[in-house]
């Protein structure tokens, strides 16, 4: 475009513009990038747009509130153009947040040590024991690093005048550098050119400097240190930044019940058994985290945690209890706590703030309440920031009366007009929007001292004139450009020496929780897709006239009953009506609350995939979000259903691929396949049983979509050329070794899994598998030759409900054998 | 008043429905010392034997027991027993002691202004918790007892008082989990409850109380003789008072605390002092079974005869 794309962006005089000077004016550091958008076609800018908008969703970032279902989250929303910094600029930031890390740190110590703040009348008491982010265990504990901050994020905001401010801190379990290193890596994509010309800082090496920060400053006692990424599970806010970064960083990401604490020594339970934890990175609130010192949920926490870090065993980042100093009523302190402490000035202020527990700022906040933004003064409140002038009659009446009562839960901060920058809208008469927007900065500990993360995460609000940009109300998110201040500072990407760090991860940490979430995503995808394949083969026949499909029908009613993949029982009667039928399949496919259909197996393997995301790959996770719009809509006519069970059937497909293909073949990756093999053997062989259970003659009618439910259609044609007979039909769908369609397929590859299994794990394969594979060897598949085989289906077909049987045995033993461990903790009945 | 010994057994019973796999307990069970106090020997016996047991100073200064099974149980039975002497506590003149608002307005933040590390103290116990509550409500009802420049102690007594009169002992009417406001509502509950009441009260006017958790001597009904489990734990509060420090009141019996009272510890609330708190796996239902009995040095061999004969016999030791 478009010549005058930035012409028409709409420049407020009474607001700082990010890119702007005055209306005519670029500022020098967004001239290279604003050229460059000048110049570029209107297409290529709309590709582009699409391009992110795509990539957000393809790889599921998604930010959810408290949600209960996983199909509510909530997308993120990416701007493709970045927010560009200047070098100096960034310097006089960078040693802000870094100053404000040491200060909140600092001030950390003394409020679970010596309290010489308190004491001194540098800070209120009441802001420390009249709110509930003050943990009193934790009093004097020591963290293991000496840090509590590992990693610290502040949000900041430019006034009218140019200056920045800080407008809120996060110190329990910051959020925000997933997300930046997300945004970042779809945002570079989108302008690789620019992205290269700016000589923009990379990110990767505040992340690896973070990693082996962690690693070097746990309580290793001399051990290869193994560092976990502690988070509440799929049904967290930020989950997706979880799995995100414990994927980026090599940490096992695991929930409470992965770790217990013996000795006052933190171990994860893997798959090998238990392996010491030396440091946690967590994102669990400090309220969760033990519950038996603190009183969160116990479902999520570990019980006895503090107990280890009281004994110095361990290092949790950040410390517990650091959400104490996340409000911001604390603000007003800050200036002369730093001056007492390292004898410095604040580089970068707080937003001029006002703590209602001193009575001159509670009479102020009263008089000037349409002037300010009315606040919790705790994090750990969670209540909504108000801005006064807002408020009218009862509300406003109400507000004040909760202030006075108890004036010390609240603070009242100027309302600070935001700094503008361009957000891409493509419409076509003004492509740019101007937004307000907050700056996420992001800190790390290091040996060396606060290390500031080159990026930060942008939060824009999501109209213009808005001025609150909660990360809970959605809102639009960029990438941060920090340019480099020649092209030598430029981290070189190639990587340095290896170091204990890269030593660190390996397959044998395995969670046993994975482990059975693997596991059970195997089978659940089996069943997704064999369930899928029976569906689409039934109604690919219902609404044909000719006779012979009709009755291929009753068996594919017959058999996707038998597989639990009807809501009909085995004693109940099959409808002959067709729109029962009709009905009956449907729902089958897309009827959410109907134990056995693909659309509840396809929300069980989600789940199952949600909890091990980090071992997943990008590829497998844009797959994974595939499969589950695969039934949205839920489908209402036949042909939609069957498009929809195409489109599970070739996900699961390719699931299946990725598996053989694309993941790393640890202990974690053999219970994928063996859930898979397992639930394939057993269905395959309730199938095969079924048909020849029969009546000869209509056993007959029922090879065709044998075969087709069993995948080996193809196969069978082109090795036998003509109409399916039983002898051949029962040899490629039961003996052939090569068809993996096969029950004895199945068979050998269990076998051979728990085989090795056995050998790495030190247990021994359980002889119900070598039994079934000697069995089905010594079948005489000649006595099938003869014109009456009633003999010959009946020992196939009571041998294949044997294999069927032993499949679930099978389930069961690895269930006792590796994922014994969730039975979840309670409290104990209290006693007075 | 010359100073007087006391034998406590406390057992805590836990038979589990199911067995429980592993099991993490903190017990506050040992009694503390105090210029009044001296626990002159204490012990713990637990069945099963602990994988792991250590002590620590929790950050209210009371000790902590903290025990982990691992290994597969299906009872928890804990015994504390202690040999305490109390002396009598210093004399009060509640008439003494400075104006409420004098102490509610020195536990006040004067910005820049130097605390002592006892006012810091006392600071820590002056805002909710858990249990306790600040409200309107509740320093409506005690500002009948707090009219202007009455003394602190004066006031709290006279509470305490009026608690007693108004709120009727009925263990039926609460659990653990029943909320202050509740308490309040229907006047009801026990020894618990009223303390978490009175500091509420004392707490929503702006002065520092804690909860004391211990035991108190019972005396059996007349004529009868006194029997072995029981007695029950006890709970009762303490103001703080910058003259006189720390100064115990009882709701539950309208006494000041002085040689009846053994003191085991205390915190903001129940839940920073509860004898015995866990997490367990596996367990099912479990209630437990409670017998506290305190008993005077003077009938100790009278109560106990050679076949329940409490392990801690200190009787035949005494200088």
């Amino acid at each position: 475009m478009p010549a005058g794309l930035i012409d028409s962006y709409p420049f407020l005089p009474d607001r700082y513009d990010e890119m702007l000077v005055d209306r005519e004016t670029v500022r020098p550091h967004w001239k290279a990038f604003a050229d460059r958008l000048e110049h570029l076609p209107e297409s290529s800018l709309a590709r582009r747009a699409q391009f992110v908008s795509d990539a957000v969703e393809a790889d599921g970032v998604t930010y959810s509130l408290h949600t209960d279902t996983l199909g509510t989250n909530r997308p993120w929303e990416l701007d493709m153009l970045p927010l560009i910094l200047d070098h100096a600029e960034w310097s006089h930031l960078s040693a802000a947040v870094a100053q404000r890390a040491r200060l909140l740190d600092a001030i950390l110590a003394d409020l679970y040590g010596d309290q010489e703040l308190l004491r001194e009348g540098l800070i209120p008491p009441a802001l420390i024991f009249g709110q509930q982010g003050y943990k009193w265990p934790c009093k004097n504990l020591v963290p293991a690093s000496g840090h509590f901050l590992h990693l610290f994020a502040t949000d900041l905001g430019r006034s009218p005048d140019g200056s920045w401010w800080v407008i809120g801190d996060h110190t329990q379990t910051p959020t925000g550098a997933g997300y930046a290193l997300q945004n970042r890596i779809v945002t570079s994509q989108a302008f690789p050119d620019a992205f290269r010309e700016l000589q923009v800082n990379t990110l990767a090496a505040f992340f690896r400097n973070l990693q082996d920060s962690l690693a070097r400053m746990a309580p290793s006692d001399g051990e290869t240190p193994l560092v976990v990424l502690l988070s509440g599970g799929p049904f967290s806010e930020s989950y997706f930044e979880h799995a995100f970064l414990a994927r980026y960083l090599g940490f096992p990401l695991v929930e409470g019940q992965d770790l217990t604490v013996r000795d006052d020594t933190v171990f994860l339970k893997t798959l090998r058994g238990l392996r010491r934890v030396h440091a946690i990175l967590r994102r669990l609130d400090d309220e969760a985290c033990d519950p038996l010192e603190l009183s969160g949920r116990f479902a999520l926490g570990v019980p006895g945690l503090i107990g280890a870090i009281r004994s110095g065993k361990v290092l949790m980042a950040n410390a517990l209890g650091s959400g104490v100093v996340e409000g911001s009523a604390l603000f007003g302190f800050l200036p002369a706590i730093c001056r007492r402490l390292f004898k410095e000035e604040l580089l970068i202020p707080s937003v001029a703030s006002w703590w209602c527990g001193e009575p001159p700022a509670l009479e102020f906040v009263l008089d000037n309440l349409d002037k300010l933004v009315i606040k919790p003064a705790f994090a750990s409140m969670r209540r909504e920031s108000v801005f006064g002038h807002q408020l009218r009659g009862e509300k406003r009446d109400k507000l004040i009366a909760s202030i006075k009562a108890q004036p010390h839960t609240f603070v009242a901060q100027e309302w600070v007009r935001l700094s503008q920058t361009p957000v891409w809208t493509g419409a076509a008469e003004r492509p740019l929007a101007s937004r307000s927007f907050g700056l996420r900065m992001i800190a790390a500990a290091t040996p060396e001292g606060y290390e500031v993360m080159p990026g930060a995460l942008v939060r824009a609000a999501p109209h213009s004139g808005l001025e609150v940009i909660p990360m809970q109300r959605g809102g639009l998110s960029k990438d941060a450009w920090v340019r480099a201040e020649s092209s030598a500072h430029r981290t070189t990407l190639i990587k340095k020496r290896l170091g204990v760090i890269d030593l660190l991860y390996s397959g044998n940490d395995i969670p046993s929780r994975v482990g059975e979430n693997l596991f059970w995503m195997g089978r659940h995808s089996e069943r997704c897709e064999s369930s899928a394949r029976l569906l689409r083969a039934a109604l690919a026949r219902i609404s044909s006239t000719d006779d012979e499909a009709e009755g291929e029908l009753d068996g594919l009613l017959l058999a996707a009953r038998k597989i639990g993949a009807l809501a009909a029982k085995d004693s109940d009667e099959l409808p002959e009506e067709e729109r029962t039928r009709e009905a009956l399949l449907l729902s089958a496919v897309s009827d959410l609350k109907q134990y056995g259909s693909v659309a509840s197996n396809l929300q069980l393997l989600t789940s199952n995939a949600n909890h091990v995301r980090e071992r997943l790959s990008t590829d497998n996770w844009r797959l994974l979000n595939r499969l589950e719009q695969a039934l949205q809509p839920p489908p209402v006519t036949i042909d939609q259903a069957m498009g929809a069970l195409d489109s599970v059937m070739m996900n699961c497909i390719s699931l299946a691929g990725f598996a053989m293909d694309d993941m790393t073949r640890d202990e974690g990756w053999r219970f994928l396949i063996l859930g898979r093999r397992i639930e394939r053997l057993a269905r395959l062989s309730s199938m095969i049983a079924l048909v020849l259970k029969a009546e000869q003659r209509a056993s007959e009618n029922m090879l065709e979509w044998l075969l087709e439910a069993a995948n080996a259609i193809v196969t069978y044609r082109a090795r036998y050329r003509r109409m399916p007979e039983l002898l051949p039909v029962l040899h490629l769908l039961v003996f052939d070794t090569s068809n993996p369609h096969s029950v004895c397929f199945q068979i050998g590859t269990i076998r051979r899994y728990l085989q090795s299994s056995a050998r790495e794990l030190g247990h021994a394969v359980p002889p119900i598998i070598d039994e079934l594979d000697r069995r089905f060897s010594r079948f005489d598949l000649t006595v099938f030759e003869a014109e009456q085989c009633a003999p010959g289906r009946s020992q196939l077909s009571s041998l294949l409900t044997e294999a069927e049987n032993s499949a679930y045995s099978l389930s069961d033993e690895v269930h006792r054998r590796f994922f014994i461990h969730t039975v979840s903790p309670s409290r104990l009945r209290g006693a007075a | 008043m010359t100073s007087v010994r006391y034998h406590i057994r406390h057992d805590t019973r836990y038979d589990y429905d199911q067995a429980v796999g592993e099991s993490h307990q903190l017990l506050r069970l040992t009694p503390r010392s105090l210029p009044w106090q001296t626990c002159v020997a204490h012990r713990i016996e637990i069945t099963p034997k602990p994988q792991h047991l250590r002590s620590f100073i929790d950050s209210f200064g009371n000790k902590v027991d903290a025990l982990h099974f691992g290994a597969e149980h299906d009872k928890l039975v804990v015994r504390s027993e202690a040999w305490v002497e109390l002396k009598p506590r210093p004399e009060i003149d509640l008439e003494e002691s400075p104006t409420w608002e004098s102490v509610r307005d020195l536990l006040r933040y004067r910005s820049g202004e130097k605390v002592s590390a006892e006012l810091l103290e006392a600071t820590g116990f002056r805002f909710e918790s858990g249990y306790v509550r600040i409200k309107r409500d509740f320093a409506e009802y005690a500002r009948g007892d707090f009219k202007p420049d009455t003394p602190v102690l004066v006031g709290v007594e006279s509470l305490m008082q009026r608690i007693f009169e108004d709120f009727t002992f009925d263990p039926e009417a609460t659990d653990i989990s029943t909320p202050v406001t509740t308490v309040f509502a229907n006047r009801r509950g026990v020894c618990q409850d009223f303390a978490h009441f009175m500091i509420s009260c004392l707490r929503s006017l702006g002065l520092s109380a804690r909860y004391m958790s211990g035991y108190i001597l019972t005396k059996p009904p007349e004529g009868k003789k006194r029997l072995i489990g029981a007695d029950a734990t006890h709970a009762w509060l303490s103001v703080y008072c910058p003259k006189f420090g720390w100064v115990d009141f009882d709701p539950t019996n309208a006494i000041r605390p002085n040689l009846e009272h053994i003191t085991i510890g205390w915190g903001r609330d129940f839940a920073d002092i509860s004898p015995m708190r866990g997490i367990i796996t596996g367990g099912g239902g479990h209630e437990p079974a409670i017998a506290v009995t305190v008993v005077p040095e003077d009938e100790f061999t009278e109560l106990y005869t050679d076949a329940d004969l409490p392990a801690l016999d200190l009787a035949g030791e005494k200088p």
